[in-house]
């Protein structure tokens, strides 16, 4: 790092590669002062001049405003406001054409200058080192300061830097032809800038800060040397004079011998770069409190009868400069915004100077001819050999032609700085630049289309894995059933056992007793015998009670009937001992259906009583099938039933309401299983879609049948089974149905 | 009002293609006259026709390709293309010979592959290697400088052997040829190539009268006006240096270590760079941009092979010169050299 201090102090520098060395043609504005212009009839004020996002309008047509009061505020840290060059009243809030190479409308503010210039109150800060460094970041940042060079990127954002920085590198090499703004700037107000030197300075702490400046400039190197004699950090480097050594990237190879690499930030190595006419803004901001509401524009070009440098309002039409210089009618054919390297055209005169307007340039028709005789390119290489970017022009020319994207971007066309060095020297008159940057367009049009497409992709993507995975989820979810369902009846046989016999046994026992004793001395043992045995039992007990009722309704025919009838009257009676009797019956039920199906015990033993009534004939699978619904219909009847383990009567109740609800269930589940029945007959019971039916219908029902648990009263139980109810019907049919279209 | 609307940069340098081309021809005037001095109007009278040919047929072929005849026909490097095969011909050569050789180089070697810029072989050296080929004895009866001719030629004996082979005195082409002596004269080149293979050493060869006082009568001046050219073409800022300097050093190196290998059998540097066609082909044929490699590396790179090429194909070939042969062989190799001398762009690494 000493060497590159050490070098520059010698004066030597580093040289990039390619260059070019237009006419300056600064003569013809450089020996002139700064003049003020008058002021014009309307301000047009874009309310988005810099790089970011636009501020918020705080302002509205027929305001009045004054001198340097904020129009737009800003609320995005990528955003700087603008504020009223002048006191006025705000006409209008309207699109018009701005500074853009595309001939561009956007929002701009049209303030009618009334003429007296009142100012809002200003804060003179004259020992800016009173202030914090984020006061100071907040006052440029409030003072609307974008780089004034060209890019125009927000002030604030560049100097709130953490990163160590070894060079704050101050641009002066206004390397452009005709444009001599920064120079009189530097002329004029040397100690302001030196001022806002020592600000950055202040902010930053560099290790060194280097001044690029172009040695066309002596007065402009003199004045500076003296303003900043007092900071021995600073270094004025001056360097030849080449296009475009005010690059930011050739001049910090210039000052540094580095290169920023490619898509990297200067401030990575370390490295800050400010405009000089940035600087004076700055000072101007934090000292003098007064934001960026004018700038020096160079007016130049042979079409102008007195072309000089001006202080122009932000907000000016550029038809007002060029009055103020004197633009004859007949010489009216081309402007320029910008230098002739890398400026661009205006549509017309109305498009006001902004933040980074650093000339304004009318050609005369033999300065720069409008002549666009393009011939084919004869790869004479004299682009590539003055490309600061070292690219091959010529190359990408033929690929930005051939739109060969692909090639492009191998060709590194995103590092073309657009200069305009090459299709400056181009002997076959292409126009480099313009096949680049319709290239660039479409790229990244290219990339946008490329991104939303990707997007899409992402999007459709994502949820044909989301159906996979649901699909795959439920396939899953249907084989465990299947499993449980399976390992209940098969490895499962001993609990299924154990369960049973002791209920058995429990019942046997209350047999017994209520043999013995009296009806009261049977609720309580009945109630001995609950505690005795786990849960489970007992609401089997009660779910076999109610089934038992019901069957004694509905099932008149059935080979049970006669063994379930009797407890009907006794329960008329509101006799506590019914239960006894039920439990009796059910007992009896039980070990008819045990020694009938003495294999098939699994099934749990709520189950048995509907077993042996009416589901034993059947075969096999309708037989799981009901198991599963039956089930299911258990497990929503545990919570309604819980209460029957403390208090008698209220069993009754339930098992009474619950009564009609179990009708409908056992409906419901007769449909459900004919239906079943009926398709198992019709078709193959092996073939894959029915099986599918099969099984979403068990899910769906399983659905339907998991939520009541969740209710505690009644009502909604039952309001939840008819739901079921209907839902199975509507199953069945639908099966039903389809059975009949596939037989079809 | 309307303004104009151009895209940046809106300055250009002057300078433009067709007006380079014409300063590659303007310079090409010193050379044409030293020929003219040693070897009478020969290539004068080929060059008038191979120009001729050439307008005629980039007129007919830019009419038939629909382009802006008036702006490509002057463009100069039809012109260009035209002045070299005149100056690169036997001068004695018959009046077909330039005008094929125009016709291939315009039709076939550029327009037919997509007119200017696009052309991957020099039109002029292209067409020169498919006369010398297709017609080889023509391509190889060179014309000895005039003042080693015991006929004299003047201008209309000059038309005359090229349009019919005869003299107005009825002296044939190898009549012309022939030394006081009674020997056919052969070029520099040619002489000390038989004479190697005759076992004569290279000084002895030197003493050839065809050598004449440095290394080569007439030879040695005409090289040395295309370098006088060449080098105002550098001072112009037309050609860069880079090219003719990579090949004249690579020539000078291949022949230097040849000469101290074997000084016997391997004529001088100075004898390589001032026969032939080393400078026409240094300064004029392999600094032509369409053909060459288009960055700095890929052109040192072309040049130097190009050197090596010729050295090569004058110690070893069959043919006597070689310039022709390597610019077509580095015309070939350009491509894929530019392909591996990419310059790394700025922040690449
Ligand atoms: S415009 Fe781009 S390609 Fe042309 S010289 Fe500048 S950086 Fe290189
Ligand atoms: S300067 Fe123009 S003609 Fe020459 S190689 Fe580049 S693009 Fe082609």
């Amino acid at each position: 790092m000493e060497s590159v201090i050490e070098r520059i102090e010698k004066g030597h520098f580093w040289k990039f590669h390619g260059g070019i060395h237009p006419p300056e043609m600064k003569f013809l504005t450089k020996d002139k002062p700064i003049r003020p212009l008058a002021m014009p009839p309307e301000l047009t004020i874009p309310v988005q001049q810099h790089i970011g996002e636009a501020g918020k309008l705080i302002v509205k047509a027929g305001d009045v405003v004054k001198k340097g009061q904020a129009l737009t505020q800003s609320l995005m840290p990528l955003s700087v406001p603008v504020h009223a060059p002048t006191s006025g009243t705000i006409r209008a809030i309207e699109n018009a054409i701005i500074a853009h190479p595309s001939g561009l409308s956007e929002l701009c503010i049209k303030l009618t200058p009334d003429g007296e210039d009142k100012s809002i109150a200003r804060h003179i800060t004259p020992d800016y080192t009173s202030l914090s460094k984020h006061d100071i970041i907040e006052k440029i940042a409030q003072s609307g300061i974008a780089g004034m060079g060209g890019a125009g990127f927000p002030t604030h954002i560049k100097v709130n830097t953490h990163a160590q920085i070894n060079y704050l590198i101050i641009n002066a090499a206004e390397c452009e032809p005709y444009i001599t703004a920064d120079d009189l700037l530097i002329r004029e107000h040397s100690t302001t800038i030196a001022d806002g030197i020592n600000i950055l300075d202040h902010l930053l702490e560099p290790a060194f800060i280097l001044i690029g400046i172009e040695d066309n400039k002596p007065e402009a190197i003199k004045a500076l040397q003296k303003a900043t004699a007092n900071n021995d950090k600073v270094k004025i480097c001056i360097l030849p004079t080449k296009y475009p050594t005010g690059g930011e990237k050739q001049l910090i190879m210039a000052l540094t011998g580095k290169e920023v690499p490619s898509g990297v930030l200067p401030s990575k190595l370390g490295i800050v770069m400010q405009n000089i006419a940035t600087c004076f803004a700055i000072a101007e901001a934090v000292i003098h409190d007064i934001p960026l509401t004018k700038r020096v524009v160079t007016v130049s070009g042979r079409a102008l009868e007195k072309p000089q440098n001006v202080w122009a309002l932000l907000g000016t039409p550029v038809e007002f400069l060029l009055q103020q210089c004197g633009y004859p009618e007949q010489q009216r054919k081309h402007i320029i915004m910008g230098g002739p390297m890398m400026g661009f055209s205006l549509p017309n005169t109305q498009v006001p100077v902004v933040k980074i307007t650093n000339c304004v340039l009318a050609p005369s028709e033999q300065e720069i001819p409008n002549d666009k005789h393009e011939v084919e390119c004869i790869r004479c290489g004299q682009c590539a050999d003055v490309c600061p970017s070292q690219l091959l022009p010529q190359e990408l020319q033929w690929s930005a032609k051939a739109n060969d994207q692909q090639q492009l971007e191998t060709l590194n066309l995103f590092d073309c700085i657009e200069c305009g060095a090459c299709a400056y020297v181009c002997p076959s008159h292409i126009p480099l630049v313009h096949y680049y940057r319709v290239a660039k367009a479409e790229i990244r049009q290219q990339k946008q289309l490329d991104i939303k497409a990707e997007k899409a992709k992402k999007r459709f993507e994502a949820r044909k894995a989301r159906l996979e995975r649901e699909k795959l989820a439920r396939e899953e979810k249907h084989r465990k059933a299947a499993e449980a369902r399976k390992a209940r009846m098969n490895s499962g046989t001993e609990q299924a056992n154990k369960e049973k016999s002791a209920v058995a046994a429990a019942l046997a026992r209350v047999k017994a007793k209520k043999a013995q004793t009296s009806n009261t001395e049977n609720v309580e043992n009945k109630e001995l015998a609950s505690d005795q045995q786990d849960k489970k039992s007992q609401v089997a007990a009660a779910i076999a009670r109610a089934k038992a009722k019901k069957q004694a309704a509905v099932q008149e025919s059935s080979p049970a009937q006669t063994e379930s009838q009797p407890p009907t009257p006794e329960n008329n009676q509101g006799d506590e001992n019914k239960k006894a009797q039920i439990a009796q019956a059910i007992a009896k039920a039980k070990a008819k259906k045990q020694a009938a199906t003495s294999q098939d015990t699994e099934v749990e033993n709520h189950e048995e009583l509907n077993e042996a009534v009416k589901v034993a004939p059947v075969d096999d699978k309708k037989a799981r099938i009901a198991a599963a619904v039956e089930k299911a219909k258990a497990k929503k009847q545990v919570a309604p039933e819980k209460p029957s383990e403390l208090d008698t009567d209220k069993t009754e109740e339930t098992a009474a309401t619950n009564s009609p609800a179990d009708d409908k269930k056992a409906r419901i589940a007769a449909a459900v299983a004919k239906a079943k029945a009926k398709k198992l007959k019709e078709k193959n019971p092996q073939s894959a879609p029915t099986t599918v039916d099969a099984s979403t219908n068990e899910e769906q029902e399983k659905e339907v049948a998991i939520t009541p648990p969740l209710e505690a009263s009644e009502e909604k139980s039952a309001q939840a089974l008819d739901k079921k109810a209907r839902i199975a019907a509507a199953v069945a049919k639908a099966k039903a149905k389809k059975q009949q279209a596939e037989s079809k | 009002m309307a303004y104009w609307i151009a895209s940046s940069p809106h300055n250009h340098i002057q300078g433009s293609t067709p007006a380079l081309m014409r300063l590659v021809i303007y310079a090409t005037i010193p050379g044409i006259l030293a020929q003219w001095y040693f070897f009478g109007w020969g290539n004068l009278i080929h060059i008038g026709l191979a120009l001729t040919t050439a307008l005629v047929a980039e007129f007919t072929v830019l009419s038939l390709r629909e382009k802006k005849v008036a702006e490509q026909l002057f463009d100069g490097s039809a012109m260009l293309t035209a002045v070299l095969i005149g100056i690169s011909l036997p001068a004695l050569a018959p009046w077909w010979i330039s005008v094929l050789g125009a016709l291939f180089a315009i039709v076939i070697v550029k327009q037919l592959y997509g007119g200017i810029g696009h052309n991957p072989f020099n039109p002029a050296m292209a067409a020169y290697v498919m006369l010398l080929i297709s017609f080889p004895v023509q391509m190889t009866s060179w014309q000895p400088p005039l003042a080693l001719m015991s006929i004299p030629l003047d201008f209309s004996n000059t038309l005359s052997v090229i349009f019919t082979q005869f003299t107005f005195d009825g002296y044939s082409l190898e009549q012309l040829r022939t030394h006081v002596d009674g020997y056919t004269m052969a070029t520099p080149l040619d002489t000390v190539k038989t004479n190697i293979t005759l076992g004569l050493t290279i000084s002895e060869s030197m003493n050839n009268p065809v050598i004449g006082e440095y290394v080569g009568e007439g030879w040695q001046w005409l090289n040395a006006a295309f370098l006088l050219g060449g080098l105002f073409l550098i001072t112009q800022k037309a050609i860069s240096y880079v090219t003719p300097l990579s090949f004249l050093a690579s020539l000078f190196i291949c022949s230097l270590i040849a000469f101290l290998v074997s000084p016997d059998s391997n004529a001088s540097t100075l004898f390589h760079w001032f026969n032939g066609a080393t400078m026409l082909g240094a300064f004029f044929i392999l600094t032509d941009p369409v053909s060459g490699a288009t960055s700095v590396k890929g052109r040192i790179v072309v040049a130097a092979l190009a050197g090596f090429l010729v050295f090569i194909i004058r110690k070893f070939g069959g043919y006597p010169d070689a310039v022709a042969f390597s610019v077509l062989l580095c015309n070939m190799a350009a491509p894929l050299i530019d392909q591996y001398t990419r310059p790394r762009t700025y922040g690449h690494s």
